[in-house]
């Protein structure tokens, strides 16, 4: 296949179209009513071209991009499982997709019950009283799941709890979020194998503290096995206990937050319950409090009452709005269709096949790879760069050689405990072959890396486009067709 | 043991365990302690076939009524081209995460920067980001950047006239992260002008969000605004209607800072409020304090054109507890629905879009006006393809008496006013079995 | 290992100060510059800014990595050097040529408390 990198913009020509209108019926055109000064001055600079000219154009596109569907997609922390057809077409029913959001309550039924059903599985899956869905995204539903926590503190009238613990080796959104949430971070230590320090943790506790984020398996993959003791001392203190959803995968039908003690969670739709990424959204991070909690969740809330009629509220106790409707509704058909098409029968497999293809890599690769913390993970665990420091190759060139390879990479540099970090994580869709393969390119890199470790260092070789420079983009930033185009003249 | 989505065999299953050197799946959770082992099923329903599953979601589906709709007040029903949907359904693109290896994901690279293009067109801002959530949070967190931007002011003035929605996102927002919001009054439906000049004499404002259209649909006149706000120190962003930005004055020609809005109506359907797509534009000066994904042109090792994630210092993700935004996705796939829809749509159309539906909102407001049974809410007031209107009638009952009539009403704001919007989906005869609805 | 000047002074977050008269010219050590590795933005306050010691005055930001930059001393920003505008990596061509901006001392005494070239080449080691 040919090189493609034109920009739609330069497939333009002047008076090319690429749709159709029907006639109008009207006869005034009321625009010209309006004062000019209202109206555009400068025309935007659009593209002009046809359907077909569109169409070639993203189908080009599309090829120079790597999806699930693609291949192996090991990205620690994301959770890159199958994206289910079913799904798909379950979400672009027309009797969903042509509801408008303020429509009454009696014309939306079907839609408040896909609400209203995913958000109770969802409270049976965490073992938690109520969800909401409206949070868009995982760091959204941090930031919601925050303001649950200091509103909590708030109506009961301790306004002094501003502070919140987050672990030194968190998702880089917690300590984000929170500072959004107008909380100040307490950093807790990680032990070596990233488990929390409940001895460093003790002293942090007292009446200014809110509650403590917690990601469990924690970022090496390692179940935090002193939940309960953190559980009860966080609760002792007076603050709540937050589950970071990103690594719930390996939980599904094993353990669940709320029977560790977490008061309020996320959860990514996108991650554990199979709605595609969609190459960095839309997601969808519903919120899922203990009960007693409830009246904080954002507005609009769905409910049923006892004749099963569903409703829209507004609760007066509520934190607030934090979505201008009901959240990514679409990205929700797909998650229930995902929980309905496996049910009680196979959701409970999800995290033990999810456990059992992380330890499996680990094993397999521990020879040429540096595990820091041996025993047995759970989704995904976290190697330190090759075993053999001599050779000069890096974490990111052995990413960049895989590409190669046609795999996609390990997320890399993170969790921040190690300097050469690299995040497996193979999701329970993936088999035995596809696991075996990726083992063996594994293997071949480490040895390229004694062998031969240029081709590993200058690495990819055989991708597209190879390696990037991004100082000038960062130095000269060209954000826009517009800048391009002045630059070329 | 194995199902379609899990392709694991018994003998799989073995041959796994004895590599990893356990007996059984029970041993790889030997560390979570038995009492927080869950060992039920979940209570929720049996698994279900495809073939189950269609029947399922179509029952579910046929309890919702689709309505005829002439509401808008934030999510309008355009035309969506077919094409959007077939190429948007190519899993390379929505099977893909966040574009962090840029070798195999100029797809994704490349669709983003010809958005972050279009929507500096239409704002006609220098700079656009790879896009947000929706245009409620988009709002919210370009008031925490003007914060952000002013250093030492914590003050940001928002119109009464945007939409309440979005209003309330923002005083969420607001609230928690420690920002004064102050909203200046409206008068006769548009900003009360002289009020923005009283607030802006305490010297504490960062800036002001306004928007284009407004909530009651009215284009209001911003001329002086920016000087007024330049001369306080202060920030103009503004809060625009993108498909409409194709007719109407832009955000960079009332001299805005940063343009921010909700880009649903550039063809994405209702979908009961979302996926929608926030989106944030901004002059040059303010590149480094907006928040979110930005992708940039660069060359590769052998000097092809190629794209990149670029500016991320900037992120969350590196600054850690110094973050004035938490964001750390975008809206992709919006993204590309929104590029693709205006690359059909083109110079021409995006124009043509305004022109019906504007000639189809005018049609509906004069004969609801010539009726005699409704007023105009604001008389004399520009606007586009959504007005405002007042009777002395009950809206609700009105609106029950459209819905079982197949369509959906404009939007109850109280006192007997309603906000009606037409796109250009509308027919005439649509429009007319409206009115013969609304004033039988 | 980085270079460490004898004649200046530095604050442990690697800012160094050259005291001149009541005129402080602050920029960031070569140290700091190796650790950030290509820089490609600096933001600069603006003359007649007051910055604060021990207060943020600005940013570096390199491709992965964004640092404030935390002023050593007190007082009104006479100018700040715009051709690290154009030119950020300037920086890293020579962190201590290199200033990023000069400040009319409000408080002598606080230049006291900045470490010596010794003290900071300890803490760089550390």
């Amino acid at each position: 296949m040919k090189y493609y990198d034109k920009l739609i913009f330069e497939l333009s020509r002047e008076g090319r179209k690429g749709y159709e209108l029907p006639a109008n019926e009207f006869t005034s055109n009321s625009i010209d009513a309006i004062p000019a000064n209202l109206l555009r001055q400068e025309p935007a600079d659009l593209p002009e071209v046809s359907e077909l000219d569109v169409v070639r154009h993203y189908t080009n596109l599309s090829n120079k991009n790597f999806g699930v569907d693609t291949g192996f997609y090991p990205l620690g922390s994301c959770t890159m499982k199958y994206n289910p057809k079913i799904n798909e077409e379950v979400a672009a029913l027309p009797q969903f997709g042509g509801l408008h959001p303020m429509q009454t309550e009696e014309t939306v039924q079907g839609a408040l019950e896909v609400y209203y059903n995913l958000q109770r599985a969802l409270s049976e899956i965490a073992g938690l009283g109520e969800f909401t869905l409206n949070p868009y995204a995982g760091a959204h539903g941090e930031l919601t799941g925050l303001m649950v926590m200091r509103s909590y503190h708030e109506q009961r009238g301790d306004t002094k709890r501003r502070k919140v613990i987050v672990p030194n080796s968190a998702h880089g959104t917690n300590p984000a979020s929170a500072m959004v949430a107008g909380l100040e971070v307490v950093e807790v230590k990680s032990k070596p194998n990233g488990s929390i320090d409940v001895e460093d943790l003790k002293p942090l506790l007292n009446d200014e503290i809110a509650g403590i984020m917690m990601t469990n398996p924690n970022t090496l993959g390692m179940f935090e096995t002193e939940i309960l003791e953190i559980a009860k001392l966080v609760h002792e203190a007076g603050g709540l206990l937050y589950y970071d959803g990103a690594n719930l995968n390996p939980l599904l039908g094993k353990a669940r937050p709320g029977d560790m003690g977490f008061d309020i969670m996320h959860i990514n739709l996108h991650k554990t319950f199979s709605t595609p990424h969609g190459g960095g959204g839309p997601g969808s991070g519903p919120v899922g409090v203990r009960k007693g909690l409830e009246h904080l969740l954002p507005n609009p809330r769905v409910t049923k009452d006892a004749e099963g009629v569903f409703h829209v509220e507004t609760g007066a106790d509520s934190l607030g709005s934090i979505s201008a409707f009901f959240g990514n509704f679409g990205v929700m058909l797909r998650a229930y269709a995902y929980i309905l098409t496996l049910g009680k029968e196979n959701l409970k497999m999800v995290g033990p096949m999810a456990t059992l293809n992380a330890n499996y890599i680990k094993e397999n690769l521990k020879d040429d790879y540096l595990l820091p913390i041996d025993g047995v993970c759970k989704h995904e665990f976290v190697f330190d760069g090759l075993k053999d420091k001599s050779t000069g190759v890096t974490t990111l060139n052995v990413a960049k050689r895989l590409l190669d390879y046609g795999f996609h990479a390990p997320t890399i540099y993170f969790p921040l405990l190690f300097h050469e970090s690299m995040m497996i994580e193979p999701t329970e869709t993936e088999s035995i072959e596809t696991l075996d393969e990726f083992i063996e390119v594994m293997h071949k890199v480490a040895k390229e890396a004694r062998e031969t470790p240029d081709d590993v260092k200058n690495a990819p070789l055989t991708t597209l486009v190879r390696k990037l420079d991004e100082t000038t983009a960062a130095k000269h930033p060209i954000l826009n067709y517009r800048t391009l185009k002045a630059q070329q003249a | 043991m194995s199902n379609k989505f899990i392709p694991h065999t018994q003998a799989d299953i073995e041959r796994m365990l004895a590599k990893v050197g356990v007996s059984s799946i029970d041993d790889l959770y030997a560390d979570i302690p038995a009492e927080v082992i869950f060992n039920r099923d979940y209570n929720i329903p049996s698994a279900m076939s495809e073939i189950e599953i269609r029947k399922y979601f179509n029952e579910l589906g046929n309890k919702n009524e689709t309505l005829t709709v002439f509401a808008g007040s934030g999510a309008y029903d355009h035309y969506s081209p077919s094409v959007i949907s077939h190429l948007l359904t190519r899993s390379e693109f929505y099977t893909a995460y966040t574009p962090y290896q840029p070798e195999i994901s100029q797809g994704t690279l490349q669709y983003i920067f010809e958005y972050q293009s279009i929507i500096s067109e239409l704002t006609g801002m220098e700079c656009a980001n790879a896009s947000m959530y929706d245009g409620s949070t988009a709002a919210a967190e370009v008031a925490f950047m003007m914060v952000a931007s002013a250093r030492k002011k914590n003050r940001v003035l928002v119109s009464a006239t945007l939409l309440p929605r979005v209003l309330e996102v923002v005083k969420t927002y607001a609230k928690f992260h420690g920002i004064d919001i102050t909203e200046i009054p409206e008068k006769e439906g548009v900003t009360d002008l002289a009020a923005l000049d009283t607030l802006l004499e305490a010297g504490d404002v960062a800036g002001a969000i306004l928007p284009t259209p407004n909530r009651y649909g009215i284009i209001e006149d911003y001329s002086g605004v920016a000087d007024k706000l330049h001369a306080a120190k202060a920030l103009l962003g503004i809060y625009a209607d993108p498909s409409a930005l194709a007719v109407l004055r832009s955000p960079k020609e009332w001299g805005a800072d940063i343009a921010c809005g909700e880009g649903q109506t550039l063809g994405m359907p209702l979908s009961f409020g979302g996926p929608y797509l926030g989106f944030i534009a901004c002059s040059q000066a303010q590149l480094r304090k907006m928040p979110g994904r930005v992708v940039g042109a660069t060359t590769d090792a052998d000097g092809k054109r190629a794209f990149v994630l670029t500016l991320q210092a900037r992120e969350q993700h590196i600054r850690r507890e110094k973050a004035t935004s938490n964001i750390c996705s975008n809206q992709s796939l919006m993204a590309l629905y929104a590029t693709i829809y205006v690359a059909l749509m083109g110079k021409e159309g995006m124009k043509e879009v305004n022109i019906k539906a504007t000639a189809g909102a005018h049609y509906l407001f004069d004969k609801l006006i010539e009726s005699g049974k409704y007023e105009p809410a604001f008389p004399g007031k520009p606007f586009l393809k959504e007005f405002v209107v007042k009777t002395a009638g009950n809206v609700a009952e009105l609106n029950k008496h459209l819905a079982a009539n197949g369509f959906m009403g404009g939007v109850d704001l109280g006192d007997g006013k309603i906000c009606l919007a037409v796109t250009e989906k509308r027919t005439k005869a649509e429009i007319d079995r409206l009115i013969t609805l609304m004033t039988e | 290992m980085s270079k460490v000047l004898e004649n200046l002074r530095y604050a442990d977050s690697h800012e160094w100060v050259l005291v001149e008269g009541d005129v402080a010219t602050v920029g960031i050590t070569d140290y700091a510059q190796h650790a950030l590795g290509n820089i490609v933005y600096v933001d600069m306050p603006e003359a007649g800014d007051e910055v604060t010691a021990g207060e943020e005055f600005g940013a570096v930001e390199s491709v992965k990595a964004a640092s404030d930059l935390i002023s050593p001393v007190s007082g009104e920003v006479l100018e700040v050097n715009e051709a690290l505008e154009d030119a950020p990596e300037l920086i890293n061509e020579d962190a201590f040529a290199n200033w990023i901006m000069k400040v009319k001392i409000s408080d002598a005494s606080e230049i006291e408390n900045l470490l010596d070239a010794a003290a900071y080449a300890k803490v760089c080691e550390e």
